[in-house]
């Protein structure tokens, strides 16, 4: 189905106009409700958005990461359990960015060197985190708790103030880190170098790019926003939880595909998860429909399947994606 | 003297591809070597950019000795290689392509601009018109290819190597790159230009040097040489440049193709009614540059890719849209293009392979239970009827060289008695030249049994040496059909490159 | 570069040289992996304080220390030979599947309904339970095969989303309001579980040892049968390592897609009703998250052989048996296990780590590259 496009660039704009009216006219009905799904659509989303930036910038470089999860999970952990115990949140976060940095090195290390099956290489990452975590688990625990920053002016705004402009540091990192890695990949050297590699990195290596080094160099960077994303759950939960990533991760891999790779079509894909989240944990309060809460928590899961269904299909990866480098 | 290697010794397991080799290359001079596949002449090139280190020997650039630890120290020392296989990012754009690696910055960021108007100045200069914004996988292969040389040439490269450039374009992009060639010499620019096709090398080069088996077996001056000379020195023995085959007698259409409209993976219009037909006993030759639709049509006869509209039959039976099993069963038998990925699985042993299109069918296995005794048995048979170099029937065919794979591909397509029609893409790529001469008179000996063969191959030797009747394809269609016995080259190249009858 | 001879084996360098039987070979590296799984769980125990010889000790103790143990040890490892012949079959055809968690669990839960439903004589009854749980996971299976071939969507994906979809599913059919839920009658207090199943659908214990193993060592067979030595099995084989080779050859990859994912899911659906007729008699939710994973581990330690699944399984089954006694005597957690798996899939997909660390060069061993892209 090839669309003319302008015909694409009509039915986008036509979507997203519905969207802001959806939005208005919500509003308009109940504000309180509203608004409190908007804020919490911004929350569920900037995790998944983390995740998935952390995705892309990898399989851009031609490195599959599934374990996404194990390194949320991880920096969860270690940061809850470094700020736990010394007291001081700025410690808990290095320390939990700091882990994720040691499974995206490890990541590196298997895919580049060892060149082993990068799912299963994301896998091991998954267990161990889980099993890692769960391991070392110590009850009762807790930690500083994560100011919230409202961004003076903006936000009194009427349902954009609340969600935006009103948020834990971490959230604000998410948009930041939305738009650095968006100029970091079409506006810089770091950016060209790297889209070549995941690409066609055999032409990357004949102009002297040293492959080896970015793979490894951007996953371990890229790790950073996992751990980043791991850190954002425990800001809202504000304690350790055994398993508490819950799939996210692998939500953020979906993210990362619907949104083509590009860190805009991310967060557009963030936002409609998040969206999705936030209406389920709202209608279960709500009670306004009887469904069985089993089925709100299912929601995430289909719409990723149904998305990928429709959408899937005229997905290009990177085309250097799951292939170990071998030089000629 | 720009370049000069000597006594390069490169050895991989269990192969030596150089052997000793010397060679040398004057400012201003297009030197070409000459070899057939696998005689070295790509591993000389890649130690002299760089990418592969020699075991012995040295390289002196500019008279002194270097050490190229990768492609980078090569480019630093101006020595620029435009490979067989287009090094290309297909979804950057030409500009970002040929600025990658030597990025020009504004500020710690890009900047385009400056990396567009470097390009169009070099465009300019050497003569090679692109567009800096097209996307590179947009291009044609002719475009793609003067962007790869540009990119060397932005590396201020005074040593331009070209691997087997002319092998994807038109004879008029070929005539068209071998001006460019001339230019850049003219300019001082010194040129080894790989090829295995003769009429080029006595087209444009001031020398030659010959490799064969890993070793120079000849370095002499192209003035005063002939293709029958340079075909002499490649192969080490007089040639023969013809199959010899007694006339064809052709009998009954087997394959009848009507009005053949086929999509290629884009969705664009590849095969663009297309009439056809080839009879027993006769070996039709489909001559053309790869990218005008043979594949695409080849795919369709074959039944793995589907017809838009027109019509296939065999034998009068219905072929059009009925896939590949009942295109079997029909009788047709499939020489693929890319052996590797269509013909053969690496990991399955050399008899399995042997039924791989008809391990379900009688006695190979009854009611869904494979009767593995009856394919050993057969595979034992075919392995020596066709000559496949093999310790045992159960060797994975991965280990095989090309030509021994080949053979296999052969053996299982070529020895079924109810075979009517042989479709045979490109049989003899990558394949030495014992095994292309044992794949050519399998074929004219299947003719001569009776079989259909339709022929497609980017070789004009080939065509002209196998075919009876040569039909020519041009960007979807067929523009001509010839008998071979009246055809001459030029003509088939005019046809070829889209002139001919009727064109001004 | 011609493609010709490969070479021939290089001699191990200078080092501690190895000498194994040639039948040795295929299992050395998986020997080897285990070896160091269990070597770097030591080392973690050791953190905590415990002394892994006996937290080790323990383990096996608890799984081949006494008849009961062994029973026990079996019974741990027959969901999990269903869960490795699920993994190694769709590996055999080319494909991913980590769903075994949500195959199991809808085999386990439409098992005990048919289980607790019908009341059919023994001999009936039990196939029957059993074909009803396979044949529920069978259609996750089919669904993510058509995903997979018509729509592109990649198997990895699919599959974890369903394993969620499948957790709450499962769980809302046996709450308290669920149609699959027991009554208030036989439920005072209200847990989220089904009905006992009838006896009639009992799997039996055969002196002690579950007859349900057995029964899972008979479908291994039966599937290295049908992958070695019919044409279902080469078509399988063939889309598995090649697909353009197999379209070539006329078969129809998309039919195969799905059909390997539907017997894959089959597999592990069976695995599960195995698990609820032969051992908890009814269903609850409470999950191993490691099940899928523990497939994973052991498809590959067993290089997809299913004959070789089964040994494989017996060890994961007796490291998980072994816990409890693990657990009442030392201080070590049960995850540990789960490390442990880790740490062994970390070897077993790396043969290069192992064969440097016991000194093997030159011998190339085949890596496993299953990942092709998300684009199928």
């Amino acid at each position: 189905m090839k669309l003319d496009p302008k015909v694409k660039r009509i039915i986008l704009w036509s979507i997203v106009a519905a969207i802001v009216l959806g939005w208005i006219l919500a509003y308009r009905w109940d504000a309180d409700q509203t608004t409190a799904v908007a804020s919490r659509t911004v929350r569920a989303a900037a995790p998944l958005l983390l995740g998935a930036l952390c995705g892309v910038i990898g399989e851009r470089t031609g490195v599959f990461n599934i374990g996404i999860e194990g390194q949320m999970l991880f920096a969860a952990f270690v940061g809850f359990m470094a700020a736990s115990y010394s007291g001081s949140l700025l410690l808990g976060i290095a320390a939990g960015v700091a882990g994720a940095m040691v499974l995206g090195l490890f990541l590196g290390w298997a895919a580049v060197t060892l060149k082993m099956d990068q799912i299963i290489a994301g896998t091991v990452i998954n267990v161990f985190a889980l099993g890692f975590t769960s391991f070392y688990y110590v009850q009762g625990r807790t930690m500083p708790s994560f100011p919230s920053w409202s961004v003076p002016g903006l936000d009194g705004l009427p349902l954009l103030g609340k969600s935006f402009f009103s948020n834990p540091p971490l959230t604000y990192l998410a948009m930041i880190a939305t738009v650095v890695v968006w100029i970091g990949l079409f506006k810089t050297r770091w950016g060209l170098r790297t889209l070549a590699v995941g690409e066609n990195p055999g032409a990357a290596d004949a102009v002297g790019v040293n492959v080896i080094f970015k793979r490894y160099v951007n996953v371990t960077i890229a790790a950073s926003l996992a751990g980043f994303a791991g850190l954002h759950l425990l800001q809202s939960a504000n304690s350790f939880d055994r398993g508490m990533t819950n799939g996210q991760g692998f939500i953020a891999l979906a993210v990362m595909i619907v949104g083509r790779w590009h860190p805009f079509g991310a967060a557009a894909g963030a936002a409609l998860f998040g969206f999705c989240i936030a209406l389920e944990a709202q209608l279960q309060f709500n009670d306004a429909l009887d469904i069985p809460p089993q089925f709100f928590g299912m929601i995430p899961y289909v719409t990723t399947i149904a998305v990928l269904a429709i959408a899937g299909i005229r997905a290009r990866p990177p085309a250097a994606g799951g292939h170990p480098f071998e030089k000629e | 003297m720009l370049i000069e290697a000597t006594g390069i010794t490169k050895r991989f397991p269990g192969v030596t591809a150089c052997d000793d080799v010397s060679a040398h290359l004057e400012k201003g001079e297009i030197l070409g070597l000459l070899g057939e596949n696998g005689a070295g002449k790509s591993t000389l090139v890649k130690v002299l950019f760089g990418l592969y280190p020699q075991d012995e020997g040295t390289v002196r650039v500019h008279g002194k000795e270097v050490t190229l630890r990768d492609s980078g120290d090569a480019i630093a020392l101006g020595i620029g290689m435009v490979h067989q296989h287009f090094q290309l990012v297909p979804t950057l754009t030409v500009a970002e392509n040929i600025i990658l690696g030597a990025e020009p910055l504004r500020r710690r960021f890009l900047d385009r601009r400056r990396a567009e108007r470097s390009v169009a100045e070099l465009s300019e200069r050497y003569g090679l018109e692109v567009d800096p914004h097209a996307l590179v996988e947009d291009l044609p292969v002719g475009i793609q290819q003067r962007v790869e040389i540009l990119k060397a040439l932005s590396r201020s490269a005074q040593i331009l190597i070209l691997d087997e450039p002319t092998a994807v374009l038109t004879p008029q992009e070929t005539d068209e790159l071998l001006k460019v060639m001339r230019g850049l010499a003219a300019s001082g620019v010194g040129i080894i230009f790989i090829t295995h096709k003769l009429r080029e090398v006595l087209a444009v080069t001031d020398r030659v040097t010959v490799m064969r088996g890993g070793r120079v077996v000849g370095d002499f001056a192209t003035e005063g040489a002939t293709q029958q000379s340079l075909a002499q020195a490649m192969v080490g023995r007089a040639v023969v440049l013809r199959v010899d085959k007694a006339p064809a007698t052709p009998g009954a259409a087997v394959l009848d193709v009507h009005a053949l409209q086929v999509r290629d993976d884009r969705g664009q219009q590849a095969v663009r009614g297309v009439d056809l037909q080839v009879r027993s006993g006769e070996i039709v030759g489909i001559a053309g540059v790869e990218g005008n639709g043979q594949r695409e049509l080849v795919e369709a006869l074959a039944g793995i890719r589907s017809v838009e509209t027109g019509s296939v039959a065999i034998t009068g039976a219905e072929a059009t849209n009925v896939g590949p099993r009942r295109i079997h069963n029909l009788g047709v038998a499939h020489i693929p293009e890319d052996r590797e990925k269509d013909g053969l699985v690496g990991v399955y042993s050399i008899a399995d392979n042997l039924v791989l299109t008809s391990y379900f069918e009688e006695p190979f296995a009854r009611r869904a239970v494979r009767r593995l005794d009856e394919v050993d048995a057969r595979a034992r048979t075919l392995v020596q009827r066709f000559d496949v170099r093999t310790p045992s029937i159960g060797t994975p065919v991965k280990s095989l060289s090309g030509g021994n794979k080949q053979k296999v591909i052969v053996a299982r397509e070529l020895s079924d008695p109810e075979n009517r029609l042989v479709i045979a893409s490109q049989p003899t790529r990558g394949v030495d030249v014992g095994s292309i001469e044992f794949v050519h008179n399998q074929l004219v000996k299947a003719r001569d049994e009776g079989m259909a063969i339709l022929l497609v191959s980017a070789e004009l030797d080939e065509i002209f040496g196998l075919a009876d009747r040569i039909a020519v394809m041009y960007e979807g269609r067929i523009v001509a059909t010839l008998d071979a016995a009246g055809a001459t080259r030029e003509q088939v190249g005019l046809l070829m490159a889209g002139g001919g009858a009727g064109t001004p | 570069m011609t493609g010709a001879t490969t070479a021939p084996d290089t001699p191990a360098p200078s080092g501690p040289r190895i000498d194994v039987g040639r039948w040795m070979r295929p299992a050395l590296v998986p020997l080897v992996a285990i070896a160091l799984g269990l070597l770097l769980g030591a080392i973690l125990i050791l953190s905590i304080g415990e002394n892994p010889l006996d937290a080790y000790g323990a383990i096996i103790e608890g799984a081949f220390g006494s008849p009961d143990a062994v029973g026990r040890t079996l019974e741990k490892a027959t969901p999990l030979v269903f869960g490795g012949l699920a993994v190694a079959f769709a590996f055999k055809g080319g494909l991913f599947n980590i769903g075994g968690q949500g195959q199991i669990l809808i085999g386990a839960v439409f098992a005990a309904w048919a289980g607790f439903t019908f009341d059919l004589p023994t001999v009936i009854q039990i196939p029957f339970s059993l074909l009803v749980g396979g044949l529920a996971a069978s259609l996750l299976g089919a669904l993510v095969g058509w995903l997979k071939a018509v729509r592109g969507v990649h198997e990895v994906i699919s599959t974890i989303m369903l394993n969620f979809v499948a957790a709450n599913f499962t769980e809302w059919l046996v709450n308290t309001s669920g149609p699959f839920a027991d009554p208030p009658a036989t439920n005072p207090s209200n847990l989220a579980r089904t009905p006992l199943i009838n006896s009639s659908a009992e799997i039996p214990h055969i002196g002690g040892l579950p007859l349900g193993f057995f029964f899972s060592v008979v479908v291994a067979t039966v599937c290295w049968w049908l992958l070695e030595r019919t044409t279902l099995g080469f078509e399988i084989r063939t889309v598995g390592h090649n697909r353009h080779a197999a379209a070539y050859a006329g078969i129809n990859v998309v039919l195969l897609t799905i059909l390997v994912m539907t017997i894959s899911a089959f597999l592990a659906g069976l695995g599960g009703a195995v698990e609820t007729l032969g051992v908890t008699g009814r269903f609850e939710p409470g999950s191993n998250a490691f099940l899928g994973f523990a497939g994973i581990t052991i498809a590959l330690l067993a290089r997809t052989n299913p004959l070789a699944v089964v040994p494989a399984a017996l060890l994961i089954g007796a490291l998980q048996a072994g816990t409890s006694l693990m657990q009442a005597r030392t201080g070590v957690p049960p995850e540990i296990v789960d490390l442990i798996q880790a740490f062994i899939l970390f070897f077993v997909a790396a043969p290069v780590v192992v064969l440097w660390i016991i000194r093997r060069r030159g011998q190339e061993e085949e890596r496993l590259q299953l990942t092709t892209g998300w684009g199928g």
